[in-house]
């Protein structure tokens, strides 16, 4: 007991004396180093059973305060031969949770870690290998595609390394037509390449492939209207039209809505466009068989006509109901021959006619301590919807605007049974939030110009021994390993649960394939197939140096949302925690030879507690603060949807100090250099009065100006005079000619080109309302709800030597 | 004489509706699980409309059979607590148990009682309604001899 309460003390006073940690540091980690979790190559090529290789240092975490390395966390590099690794598929399109698998089931449930993959499998890749041949090489029995990790028994037999079956080698590939060689089957690129592309022939292409087809549905109520968005996205669509992608057949289509529906005959001819008015809502029908979705090319000049046309056009509507159920049921009507995407825009409650919903949030249940109601949908008339959308191809992409209640949790289903997405832009006002008009704007810019990819469907397959038993993300499973996406888009992501069937025995590695078959908006039917290659372990301490800390940290996100909604958010919250309780019990009795006294953790789990704390404080789980109910359920879509680097962004935010910026360790791209400031600690400990952060939250962007910044950070960067000076509602950079500005600038450009949608930049002074969510996302902090960092490790240990 | 009308309305109820419920269910979930042979038709967008259908159906039907499955079920508890038959209560109450356990524990919204098309087809969920069903099976087949044998026996010592 005495010990006990000496290793507290020192505990306490290394909480409060940062100076003097770096010498009770056991090993000292380099500044900019590689990360620990990564096992460089050479240590790959010795055996497993090699003297404690980086990722199992012990790390008592209650001592170790500086855990965070200053560059984002690198994805864990399985260990593999060398040769293998290289041409592994990559960790940004597909990733298991665990990087070295058990070899049995019962391995895995001993070492209490969730065991699924990552994928973001139509993800923009500067380097892709297209192949066309008339022949796909795939294995007879299991109808897996031709991948590096096949084995070739001689040159004219290869062994499918999923389901182990030999198979020949078809005439046609022994020819190379890179090399110009013959001979040599596994020099072609479908052999070198984990991730490529087949323009599949015919056999694949079962009906004509269809053309790109977008209907968009507005909403053009009196709130609508008083929002304003519909300026901007006419403006948006005129801007893009050219670049919307598709071919000579692309067809668009129109239909707003309030409390009748409108269509919108474009036929090629009219003077003008003309307006049909449907106001049966109960019964909905299409006012005449065609020309309401029209070639593009062919009557473009009245698209456009429209466009200018549609803000003006309900400038003084004075409708307030709005009939969205019944838009949608007509808008499926109208795609369902052809198929293709919906894009709906809504700003309010549906509260006229089929699918319309009750206000259910409480606002004084908002800081519930205890459960949150009404997670779940109140109809399935947008499941049912989406369903059948699905069966015709059709996927719904919703666009909510609104600063009052919407129930996201029902409408969000129209999309996430039809492969769609959610954009949620709260409080959206033309003049009142200039912030989410700006990221309106280029988030519709992305959408309408990114690629897509139509009438898909995507198999997962693993090595015999392995089996996918749950699904998460925005498609519909049609059979136990076939999922059926109508859209495909560049910004999803996919994350499946496996299970191990049998034993693992007498296998060194195991693959992973992940094929999507879609037709592209040119009319071509693609196939792309990413191949993941890992090895099989059967000691824990193994398993423990290949645990992938962000992917758990994704999966288990995962699993929280479903939890959430078919049990109650507490169980989900419990849940989440028992996951480290566990993971970090289990390392300690089965894989720590020496006990000390603290909470042990391999290096590479190190930053698990942390990761689960800022997922208990996230909007989507968090309890004790007052959070709108449509918030929650779209952080919750959010942590489904997104693919795990920009959703690791939104549950670990990064921060930056910017006051400070040099050019030292900077990077040089296209000849401007952009400096790298350290990643920080998200905690209050790490702000000072003196200096400048900057918060990436994935959409969002803050920069905090302390109190006492230094006046050339003010004057330099943000052209002001003074801290008093900084406006309200900045969210522009201004473009002066400084060398801070510049490097500011070149930084936060930098930042925002990693992902594909557009963060919004807010300026925060001590006094903006906007200080709150910056400091909401202080996740080591304590608050009047939740437990600091220090006080949630303390918990765990206390949960674990139990 | 009465003693033997609970064992042999008993009997006949477990010799064929819930047999032929939890068969149909068996088969259902095997039906669930063959999308179409060829991958060649489960790639082709034109059939995925009859398959959601398929499971629609399939659903719908699983969905309709739940209540009256547990409804009469508990009847016949209720008909051997009335009777005083405390030893077949006893076999039936953690059945009786396992279905309140279902029936509270549905998703909630509007008139899905259990077996969601959209999620029905991860292979946990049909593994576990699977289990379910076979054990089911096992239960009501092993309940039906045995009151055979109890209403055998009691008309035998009458």
């Amino acid at each position: 007991m005495n010990d006990k309460s000496s290793v507290d003390i020192v505990n306490v006073v290394n909480d409060y004396c940062t100076t003097i940690t770096p010498v009770l540091f056991l090993f000292n980690q380099p500044p900019g180093g590689p990360g620990p979790a990564q096992l460089s190559p050479s240590l790959a090529a010795m055996s497993l059973q090699s003297s404690t290789p980086e990722a199992l240092r012990v790390v008592n975490l209650l001592q170790e305060r500086n855990l965070l390395p200053p560059t984002p966390v690198p994805a864990p590099t399985p260990c593999l031969p060398q040769d293998l690794q290289k041409i592994n598929c990559n960790p940004e399109v597909f990733r298991c949770t665990l990087t070295s698998i058990p070899q049995t089931q019962s391995l895995l449930n001993k070492a209490k870690m969730p065991l699924g993959l990552l994928l973001h499998p139509f993800k923009d890749l500067s380097q892709l290998p297209v192949v066309t041949s008339s022949t796909i090489v795939r294995c007879r029995s299991c109808r897996t595609y031709i991948n590096p990790f096949v084995s070739f028994l001689d040159q004219r037999r290869w062994k499918c390394n999923l389901c182990y079956r030999v198979n020949d080698v078809p005439e046609e590939f022994m020819y190379n037509p890179v090399s110009r060689s013959y001979g040599e089957p596994h020099k072609r690129p479908e052999v070198q390449n984990a991730t490529i592309e087949f323009i599949a022939p015919s056999e694949y292409m079962l009906r004509p492939p269809q053309p790109a087809v977008y209907l968009f549905v507005l909403d053009v109520s009196h709130n609508a209207v008083e929002t304003g968005y519909l300026n901007v996205f006419c403006q948006s669509l005129l801007d893009n039209i050219n670049a919307l992608p598709g071919d000579s057949r692309t067809k668009v289509g129109f239909i707003t809505f309030d409390s009748t529906i409108h269509f919108y005959n474009l036929q090629e001819g009219l003077s003008q466009p003309q307006m049909l008015i449907v106001s049966d809502i109960e019964d909905i029908f299409l006012p005449t068989p065609d020309s309401l979705l029209v070639n593009l090319n062919e009557c473009k000049e009245l698209v456009q006509d429209l466009l200018k046309s549609l803000p003006t056009l309900f400038g003084k509507t004075m409708e307030t109901q709005s009939a969205l159920g019944s838009a949608l049921q007509a808008a499926f009507k109208l795609l369902s021959p052809t198929g293709g995407r919906m894009s709906v825009f809504q700003t309010q409650l549906p509260n006229l006619g089929v699918g319309a919903l009750q206000s259910r949030e409480d606002p004084n249940q908002r800081a519930s301590a205890k459960d949150i109601q009404h997670l779940s949908p109140a109809t399935d008339f947008y499941k049912k919807l989406a369903l059948d959308c699905s069966g015709q191809q059709v996927a719904v992409d919703l666009f909510l605007l609104s600063a009052q209640y919407c129930d996201l949790a029902s409408l969000g289903c129209i999309s996430r049974y039809s492969a769609g997405s959610v954009y949620y832009y709260p409080s959206y006002h033309h003049q009142h939030s200039p912030a989410q008009v700006e990221r309106f704007q280029k988030d519709l810019k992305r959408y309408l110009t990114r690629k897509i990819g139509f009438e898909a469907v995507m198999r997962i397959r693993c090595t015999k021994g392995l089996s996918i038993h749950t699904f998460h993300g925005n498609f519909f499973v049609r059979s136990t390993d076939l999922l059926s996406l109508p859209n495909v888009n560049p910004d999803a992501g996919f994350a499946v649960q496996m299970s191990i069937e049998d034993n693992l025995d007498d296998m060194q590695v195991v693959s992973f394939q992940a094929a999507l078959l879609y037709t592209s908006s040119k009319g071509e039917r693609r196939i792309r197939v990413h191949t993941l290659c890992l090895p099989v372990v059967s000691s824990l301490s193994d398993i423990f140096s290949g645990a992938d800390v962000q992917a758990m940290t994704g999966l288990l996100a995962c699993m929280a949302v479903d939890r959430s909604v078919t049990a109650s958010l507490s169980d989900a919250r419990d849940a989440m925690t028992n996951a480290a309780i566990d993971s970090l019990t289990s390392y300690r009795q089965s894989v720590l030879t020496i006990q000390q006294p603290g909470l042990l953790a391999p290096a590479c789990l190190r930053l698990f507690p942390l990761y689960i704390l800022a997922l208990l404080k996230q909007k989507a789980f968090r309890t004790g603060t007052s959070t709108r109910l449509d918030d929650r359920v779209f952080a919750m879509c959010q942590l489904k949807y997104q693919p795990l680097f920009y959703a690791m962004l939104m549950i670990h935010p990064a921060l930056y100090r910017v006051d400070d910026l040099t050019d030292e360790g900077a990077l040089n791209i296209n000849e401007r250099t952009i400096p790298q400031p350290r990643v920080l600690q998200l905690s209050v400990e790490k702000l000072s009065r003196e200096g400048a952060f900057l918060m990436d939250t994935g959409t969002v962007m803050y920069l905090w100006i302390g109190r006492n910044c230094h006046p050339n950070f003010l004057t330099q960067v943000l052209g002001v005079p003074n801290y008093a000076a900084v406006p309200e509602n900045l969210y522009l950079l201004p473009e002066l000619d400084t060398a801070e500005s510049q490097r500011t600038r070149a930084f936060v450009g930098w930042l925002r080109d990693q992902r594909p949608f557009y963060p919004s930049l807010h300026v925060i002074r001590d006094e903006s309302q906007l200080k709150a969510n910056f400091m909401q996302n202080m996740i080591e902090d304590r608050t009047a709800s939740a437990l600091s960092y220090y006080e949630f490790l303390l918990h765990l240990q206390q949960q674990i030597s139990k | 004489m009465w003693r033997v009308l609970p064992s042999a309305v008993s009997t006949c109820y477990t010799g064929k509706s819930s047999h032929m419920s939890i068969i149909f269910q068996i088969i259902a979930f095997d039906e669930l699980r063959t999308d179409f042979k060829n991958p060649i038709d489960q790639s082709n967008p034109t059939r995925a409309r009859e398959r959601i259908l398929n499971i629609e159906r399939i659903c719908n039907l699983l969905r309709r059979l739940v209540v009256p499955e547990y409804s009469i079920h508990g009847l016949f508890c209720l008909m051997f607590m009335c009777a005083g038959e405390w030893v077949t209560l006893g076999l039936n109450i953690p059945l009786l148990f396992y279905h309140l356990w279902r029936f509270f524990h549905r998703p909630a919204d509007g008139s899905e009682v259990m077996y969601d098309p959209v999620s029905v087809m991860n292979a946990d969920i049909l593994n576990y309604c699977q289990k379910e069903s076979w054990c089911k099976l096992g239960f009501y087949l092993l309940s039906f001899f045995y009151y055979l044998y109890s209403m055998v026996y009691a008309l035998v010592s009458f």
